[in-house]
Formats: C-alpha cells, structure tokens, sequence
C-alpha cells in the first residue's frame, strides 16, 4: 500500500521518530541504571576507607585485635555482593509489580459474555430465528449517537435463507454478530427456536450457528484444519472427515486448494502460503458449511469473487441453503437472488422484508440501496419515455 | 554453493563453507554498524579499564593499611594511614563514578548502533519488490525488527559489558593476586582447572537448552498473536478448547524447558561456590602458615583472601555472555540476510525526471513470469494512450493483477519494457513514478493516526479543506462525520471501526487528492454496498475523464464508464475494444456481459 503511493519517506520519517522515542526511553533507563550504579558502588567503598582508618586506629589504641580486623574486612567483602544485587533486586521487584499488575488487569477484566448457570441444551434444532425488538450499541460509542440497532423484530423461518441489505454502516455486520454472541444486544433478545441465544451454553449455541465474515481470516495451519475448524470430531482423519472436506471445498468452489503445493496439508495463514483474497473467502465460506450448522450465517461472503465464480459458488450454495437456515449480509442483487426473503435495515431497523421483486417494485430506500447505476438510468429513460409520450 | 539473501533461513544443515559464508556477512553487518561509534567505543574500553583498576585496588589498599599503616600509627606516624584511607574514599568515588559513566555511554553506543540496525531493516524493507513481501510474510519481518533486534540489544547492553568488565576484573585480579602473593596466585591459577571444565560443561549444555528455548517462547508469541487476531473466528467456531489444548502443549513445553535451564544453574552455580571456596581456604591455609612463620604480612593475607574471594564473582554472568552471544549472533545472521536481498525492483542509477506525466502506457515485448517454469504473462505488446480509460476483465488467475502491477512497477517484466510517456519505468525516478502512477487495490489498507492522515497520504502537504474535498467527492465524507471524532478518528482506535466498504472509500479519496496521470484501480469497488458505488462511479466520470485510467473489476457495472475493454484469458489479451463493439459481438465479453445482465434480475 505504501508503495502504491510513493510514500516511502512519509513512512520512513514516521518510523524514525518511534525509533528516536525509543531510544530516548532507552537511554533514561540507562540513567537511572547507572545511577543505581554509582551509589551502589560508591557507598561500600567509601564505607570500607572509612572502616579502614577507623579500624587501624582502633587496633593501634589496641581496642582490636589485627586478627579482629582482618575477620572484619574478611566478613565485610562478603556482604558486599549481597548489597550490590539488592538494588537490582529492588528494580526488578518493581518491574514486576507493575507487570503484576497489567497481568490482574487483563485476567480480571469482566467478561461480559458468559454462559448461563443453567444452560438450555437441543439436540436438533430445526433453526427459527428470530429478533425481538433487539437493540445494541457499542460500549464506547458518544451519548449524542442513537443506538447502532434500534429495535430490530425479523423472524426467519426454519430452512429460510433471509438476505440483509442496508447501507455500508447501517449495523448489518453487528446484527449478523449478535447471533453467535460475539456480542450481546443491549435490549430485546435474539432467539434461536424459542430460547434465548443468552439461555444456551456458547460451545452449544456456536455448534448450531456458523459465520463466515467479510474479511476471511485463516489460521497458521493447513487447509484441511482450517476449514474442518468447526467440526472437532473430524480433528483426526478419517474418511468421513475427508468426505466433508470434499463436500464444503466443493460448495466453496475452492477446488484451488488441489493445485497448492501439498494440496489440502498446504500450510496457510501467516504462517504459511500467502493466499488471495478470493481465495481466503472461499476457504472461510468452506469452513463455514463444513460446520454443517443448524443456521448459516454469511458476513458478505462473495465479495471479492469473480463474476464466474460467483454463480458458480451461488449454485452450489443453493443446495445447501434448501435445507438451512441463512442469514446472509448482501451488496449485490446477485447475492440477494440466493435469499428466499429480503430484509432492509435501515436506521437500525427492520423497514421491510419481502421478495427481492417486490421490494424493487415497492420500496425507495430499497432500490436506492440495492439496484444499480444502470437499472436506474434504464428507468430514468422509461420514464423520459413515458414522459415525452405523455407530452404528445 | 552459496546462500544469498533470506535462503536457507529454516535450515540448519549448512556446510561449512555456507556457515563461514554467513558468520563473513554477520561480521561485516557488525563491522559496518559500529565503524561510526569506534571512537565511542575505544573511549569507552579505556573507561572501563580505569574504573576496573579503581575496583581491583581496594583489597591492596587495606593490606598496605594494616600492613604498613599500623605500625606507623604505632610509631606516631598517622601520614600512611591517612594517606591509605584517602586513597581508598578517590579510587573507590571515582571507580564508582566511571562505571556510571560507562554505563551511560555503551547505552549510548548500543541504543545509536540498534537505531542505525532498525532503520536499515525498515528502509530495506521497504525497497524490497512485492515478490519478496509475498514470500516473506510480514510476521517474519516483525521478528526480524523485534525479537532479532532485542537479542542484539541484549547482547549490546548487557552482554558485552559483562564480558568485558568480567574478564577485566578477573585479569586484574590474578595480577593484583600474582603480584601481592606468588603462592596465592598459583593456587588461584589451580582453581582455573576445574573452573574451566565446570563453565565449559555449562556452556554446551545450556546451548542447546537455550535455543530450544528460544524455539518455544517463539511459537508460544505465535501462537496466542495468531489467536487473538483471528479472535472471531475462533469463537464463532468454538476453537477455543482445541487453542486451550495446543497453547497449554506449548506452555508446557516451554515450562519443560526451562525447568531444565534452572537444574542446570543448579549444578552451576553451587560448583562455582564450591570451587572458589576451595580456593579460599587453600588461599588461607597455606597463608596461615606464612603469617605464623613470618613470612607473610597479616595485610597482605587478607588482600590475599579477598582477592580469591571477588575471583569468582563475574564468573556466572560471563558463562551466560555465551548464551546471549548465540541468540545475537543467530539474530545477525537473520538480519543480515534481509539486508542482502537485493530488491527486485531496483532504483535507477541514473534516474530520468518527468516533471508533467501525460500518461501514455507503452508494453513493448512485454513477458513475465515468477519463477522460470511458470510464465504468467507470455510475450504481448499494449499500447494505452494518454487519457484512455480501459477495463480489465477476466476471470481470477487471468493475469489481470501481474498486468497492473507491471503498470505500476510493483514488479518489472522479466523481458521487454514497461515505459510511461515514453521513458522506461526502471528509468524514471521512483518519485516523479509515484506520483504520476497510483494504484488502488481491493485491499483497503489503513496506517495508524487519524482519517484526515490516512487521506492525506496521497498528499501529505494537502490543507484540511483539501482532504474533506477529496473526501466529498467520493462520497466518503457523510461517514467520517459520524465517525466519534470525524476526521480525527484513531481508525485503529476502538470506537474508530471502520468497515471493509468504508476503508475502500477512505482509500479513494486518498488517491482522489493524490491526482495522478495515471490510476489503477484493482477491485477497488468490491466492498462497497450500491449506493457508495454509484458515487464513487460518480466521481470517477469526473476524476477519470483527463487522466489514463486502467479499472479491474469482477462487477461489469464498472465496465460502463470505459472507453476501452481488455479480456484477458491465462495472461493473453483475448479480445480488445470499445465495450459496446464487444457487447455486440459474440466473444468472451459479449458472454460475460449476458451473464451479468441477467444477475442483475
């Protein structure tokens, strides 16, 4: 990115002043250090001329014996050490304290997000879900703000896939995160089958709902780990496990995968083969159906695809969305297509759920949101038709 | 066979003459660094000296008190014995006061030598081409500027100090011993025996103990950094048990190992004890026995025993130098290998100015490939005139982004010319070439500091009435005004989130006031929702309509504002024209388009 601008030198100043801040704090701990140093040299030394005079005078006036004398210096040169390393022992007990201290900070900090004492367990949950007068806000947003989601009521039936559409910050990432409760609302609930997401222990509710998000992040460990992520019971190979890798890297159109270095053991993430970003979305969305949940929810997961790609990952996805439950956050009419029903968000509510068609045909925002440059001009120029007939 | 650059990183298996090649090139890296401090240095190395002897004189001067002091005092003669205790309270004040001294000043030296490291690594990282970032992830170059940095400075800091003021105080030691009694010295020099097999013994036990060690703290770092940046994937899909299981494996290991190290200490240090003790009472013994006999001053006993004793002290911290020493030295070797990579896309020598770009593209026999086996783009020539705006389109893999990279100098060809108005790329200077080519990539990339500094990037002397202009006319600005702080917003700041959509739209009105003659756009729309889009196509018919423009995108909407429509196919131009032409025939486009017609319902 830097270099897409030239912007080397910018960089380099930036760079060089955090370092010179470095260097400074550096440089005043080696102060400190070395005056550390100084009076703890300086101290037994001056104490041991002093003792020196003193105690040959002390034997001169015959109060000490020579042999008393040297057993003093004898002793005295052993204490040294002990004297010498309290200072450091010193700084380093404070070192330590106020790393204690941050250690306390983060363990004691409140998880907010907690599973309840009794938590309500289903066995096959057949996937309503549903939103009930659902409110959030960011913890640190300004009072001026009203709340990110302001009362959102949507209902997805089981096996309905509901498209999210709304402008880039109207909160449909956030609402797609209450889900899973990587977030909890502030008011109303969100509920799965009747209970309250906030009822299930979170393993149990995370089994039943699984993400794939906008920006795909991979972990440092092979394809195959990556996206059998959600199923713990394929951690060991099996046929099985092999036959759900297949099945998702096939939805996923990822068929990519094969032709990296040592297939699916490829090593990716940080660590390993640097990957696209068409590529790493496709091996979350993998990862997300391989999790075979009851609801499937998808952060804009086709983004950064091909055209070509794109329908191909749409058909197959569709297989898959027959029988699930999807909430899926949409940019593109092509993305909306996929969904049963359409929901609009829109100043942190729910303004109106319909068919992609008929949300066209009856609503403003929806269009101005959803259809493209050319579909407007294409309507601007049937009605410049219509208008010119009208005028004849 | 040689190793050049970071090869061979992850090997350990170097013949001898590969390991002496890189020790050569850490050695001349260490060199280079402190050749402007060595005036620092030598003054410093005559500091320690000093204060060291300052340091030795002591037990001396109490042997010469007791031993010539009190028969003086006995005599009336108090002069010795001042003159002793005075000579002691200087060499001990100004003993104590150079050791700060030197303290202060090898900080100073290592702090200016890891500054000098720091910017080097950075600017080389910087200069190094695409290719080599997209091989060399940006976590190895984080360790390369952290953790290697940190095993140097240790060395700097602490290592060499305890080195230098151990052996010294040692040395002066012996002499100090040697001169004031013959027999205690050669006992001194006995005890050297078992004190060099006892640290010897150390030493290559704790070698490998310690690199091991290194190993697991390192994929411990790993580990927990990769977790929590991935932190909603590893909750949305429950991986926090399987993280728990692998981190307490590593934890465990790294307890292990360490474990290991304290036992080793533990054999350590109480033989070095047992060792100078020994000494200590041979010292005493065989000096007793002098003393009685007369041969030997009471004084000069003690400044024996004392001697003897303060021996041993540096002893443990000089066998752990080695330690540091490795890690430093492993850290160098990395180093320097980055250092030595040359960049793939190297500034001219003689570089060409071009004050006013007008914006013309030229491929001339243009082919490139990566590595020799695999060629991306085979030979093909291209020709964009000042002002065109062209649309790239095809499928992932076509060779689209090598095109606009090649456009941008972010690689060169491997045959064959890129040039811009004529002049070679590799020619024009890196700045006048900046400027004049901007690139807009799918991934949005923000730096730390507020939206106005991210915005302004693309003209860091931009007024903030430029920037909200720029922000404006892509549509970005109604967003950044609800930001919590507006233009001030930290985006990397909580409460400064920014969503992907929202990045791109930062991103161009970034280029939007950088002005360039040319712009690429590599699916700079992706992210954003339709109306954003609509806008920013908005403000592209106005900023494209003077100025060479090449646009990738998956989406076609894109394609509408082009004068010029390229199809690429496996890193070929399978059809070229103007959109409509295309669209009205029956190619590859005309195909694409269909499709894309008929997604849009």
């Amino acid at each position: 990115m830097l270099k897409a601008f030239g912007r080397g030198g910018f960089a380099l100043k930036n760079f060089s002043q955090q370092a010179e801040d470095l260097r400074g704090t550096e440089i005043e701990k080696a102060r400190a250090i070395a005056g550390i140093w100084l009076w703890l040299l300086m101290v037994p030394d001056v104490a041991f001329a002093l003792c020196l005079v003193a105690g040959v005078w002390l034997a001169a006036q015959g109060e000490l014996s020579v042999g008393g004398l040297v057993a003093f210096f004898a002793t005295a040169t052993v204490l040294r050490w002990p004297v010498e390393s309290i200072g450091f022992l010193l700084s380093m007990t404070f070192d330590a304290r106020t790393a204690t201290d941050r250690y306390f900070d983060v363990l004691d900090a409140p998880n907010s997000i907690t599973d309840p004492d009794r938590p309500v367990t289903l066995a096959a949950p057949p996937g309503r879900l549903a939103f009930e007068d659902v409110h959030f806000r960011y913890p640190d947003s300004p009072a001026r703000f009203p709340d990110l989601l302001d009362g959102v009521n949507l209902v997805l039936q089981p096996g309905e896939t509901m498209a999210l559409v709304g402008l880039t910050g109207s909160g449909k990432s956030t609402l797609t995160a209450l889900t899973t409760r990587l977030y909890d609302v502030t008011q109303g609930k969100v509920t799965l089958d009747g209970v309250d997401v906030r009822a299930f222990g979170r393993e149990d509710l995370r089994g039943h709902l699984a993400m794939a998000f906008e920006d795909a992040t991979l972990f440092s460990a092979s394809v195959r780990d990556n996206v059998l992520l959600g199923r713990p019971e394929f951690a060991e190979r099996s046929a099985a496990a092999d036959a759900a890798l297949e099945e998702a890297l096939q939805v996923a159109q990822a068929g990519f995968v094969r032709d990296l270095p040592d297939g699916v053991d490829t090593l990716v993430g940080e660590e390993g083969m640097s990957l696209s970003g068409g590529q790493r979305q496709r091996i979350a969305l993998a990862r997300a159906v391989a999790a075979k949940p009851a609801v499937l929810v998808l952060d804009d997961p086709l983004s950064a695809l091909d055209v070509d790609t794109e329908s191909l990952v749409e058909a197959a996805l569709r297989e898959v969305l027959a029988s699930t439950t999807a909430l899926i956050v949409a940019h593109r009419p092509s993305t909306v297509t996929l969904a049963d029903r359409v929901a609009l968000l829109e100043d942190g509510r729910i303004t109106a759920v319909g068919r992609h068609s008929e949300l066209l045909r009856t609503n403003e925002h929806y269009r101005f949101v959803i259809s493209s440059l050319e579909d407007e001009e294409r309507r601007d120029a049937t009605r410049q038709n219509a208008r010119e007939e009208a005028a004849r | 066979m040689s190793v050049i650059g970071v090869e061979g990183e992850e090997r350990n298996n170097f013949t001898t003459a590969e390991s002496k090649q890189i020790r050569a090139r850490s050695l001349r890296l260490l060199g280079s660094l402190l050749r402007p401090v060595r005036w620092r240095v030598t003054a410093a190395m005559l500091i320690v000296v000093l204060s060291t002897a300052a340091q030795v004189a002591g037990p001396a001067l109490i042997a010469y008190g007791i031993d010539r002091g009190l028969p003086a005092l006995l005599a009336q003669d108090w002069l010795p014995l001042a003159a002793t205790g005075g000579v002691y309270l200087i060499t001990g004040v100004i003993g104590a006061i150079l050791i700060a001294w030197y303290t202060m000043m090898s900080a100073r030296i290592s702090q200016a030598v890891l500054i000098d490291l720091r910017k080097r690594v950075f600017l080389q990282t910087q200069r190094l081409s695409l290719e080599f970032h997209e091989s060399y992830t940006s976590g190895r170059i984080i360790s390369r500027q952290t953790s290697d940095l940190d095993a140097i400075r240790e060395l700097l800091d602490s290592g060499i100090n305890q080195l230098v003021q151990g052996l010294l105080y040692m040395a002066f030691t012996a002499i100090a011993l040697v001169t004031l009694d013959g027999i205690s010295g050669l006992v001194l020099l006995g005890s050297l025996v078992p004190l060099f097999a006892l640290t010897r013994w150390f030493q290559v036990r704790s070698q490998t103990l310690f690199r091991r060690s290194r190993t697991a703290s390192a994929s411990l770092i790993v580990k927990f950094v990769e977790t929590m940046t991935g932190i909603r994937a590893v909750k949305a899909f429950r991986a926090e048990k399987r993280n728990e299981e692998v981190f307490g494996g590593l934890v465990e290991d790294y307890r292990k190992v360490n474990g290991r190290v304290i036992q080793l200490f533990g054999i350590f240090d109480p033989g070095l004890i047992l060792i100078g003790n020994v000494a200590v009472a041979v010292v005493l013994l065989l000096g007793g026995f002098r003393v009685v006999d007369g041969q030997l001053a009471i004084g000069a006993l003690l400044a024996a025993l004392l001697y003897t004793r303060r021996f041993f002290d540096p002893m443990e911290e000089m066998a752990m130098f080695y330690n540091s020493y490795q890690s430093a030295a492993a850290a160098l070797e990395k180093i320097s290998g980055v250092l030595e990579e040359l960049p793939g896309v190297p500034d001219p020598t003689a570089p060409v100015d071009l004050w006013e770009a007008r914006g013309a593209l030229t491929f001339t026999g243009v082919r490139f490939e990566y590595q020799s086996d695999r060629v991306v783009l085979p030979t093909f020539d291209l020709a964009i005139p000042a002002g065109q705006t062209i649309a790239l389109v095809g499928s992932t893999g076509a060779g689209k982004s090598t095109l606009a990279k090649l456009m941008a100098r972010f690689y060169d060809p491997t045959d064959g010319q890129v040039s811009l108005d004529g002049v070679d790329l590799r020619r024009l200077h890196p700045k006048d070439l900046r400027r004049a080519i901007v690139m807009v990539t799918q991934e949005a990339y923000l730096f730390s500091g507020s939206v106005a500094d991210n915005i302004a990037i693309g003209k860091p002397d931009a007024s903030p009435a430029e920037i909200v202009a720029a922000a404006k006319a892509v549509g970005a600005h109604e967003f950044i005004e609800n930001l919590p702080g507006g233009y001030d917003t930290d985006v990397n700041k909580r409460g400064g989130r920014v969503s992907a959509g929202q990045r791109q739209l930062i991103s161009f009105a970034r280029a939007f006031l950088a002005n360039p003659a040319v712009l690429i756009l590599d699916e700079a729309t992706s992210s954003l929702d339709i109306p954003s889009e609509r806008l920013v196509q908005q403000a592209l018919q106005t900023l494209l309509a003077d100025r060479t423009a090449v646009i990738i995108a998956h989406r076609l909407s894109t394609v509408a504002i082009a004068d010029r429509v390229l199809v690429m196919e496996h890193g070929i131009i399978v059809e070229d024209g103007a959109p409509d032409d295309l669209i009205d025939g029956t190619g590859r486009f005309a195909q694409l388009h269909a499709a894309w017609r008929e997604s849009l319902v």
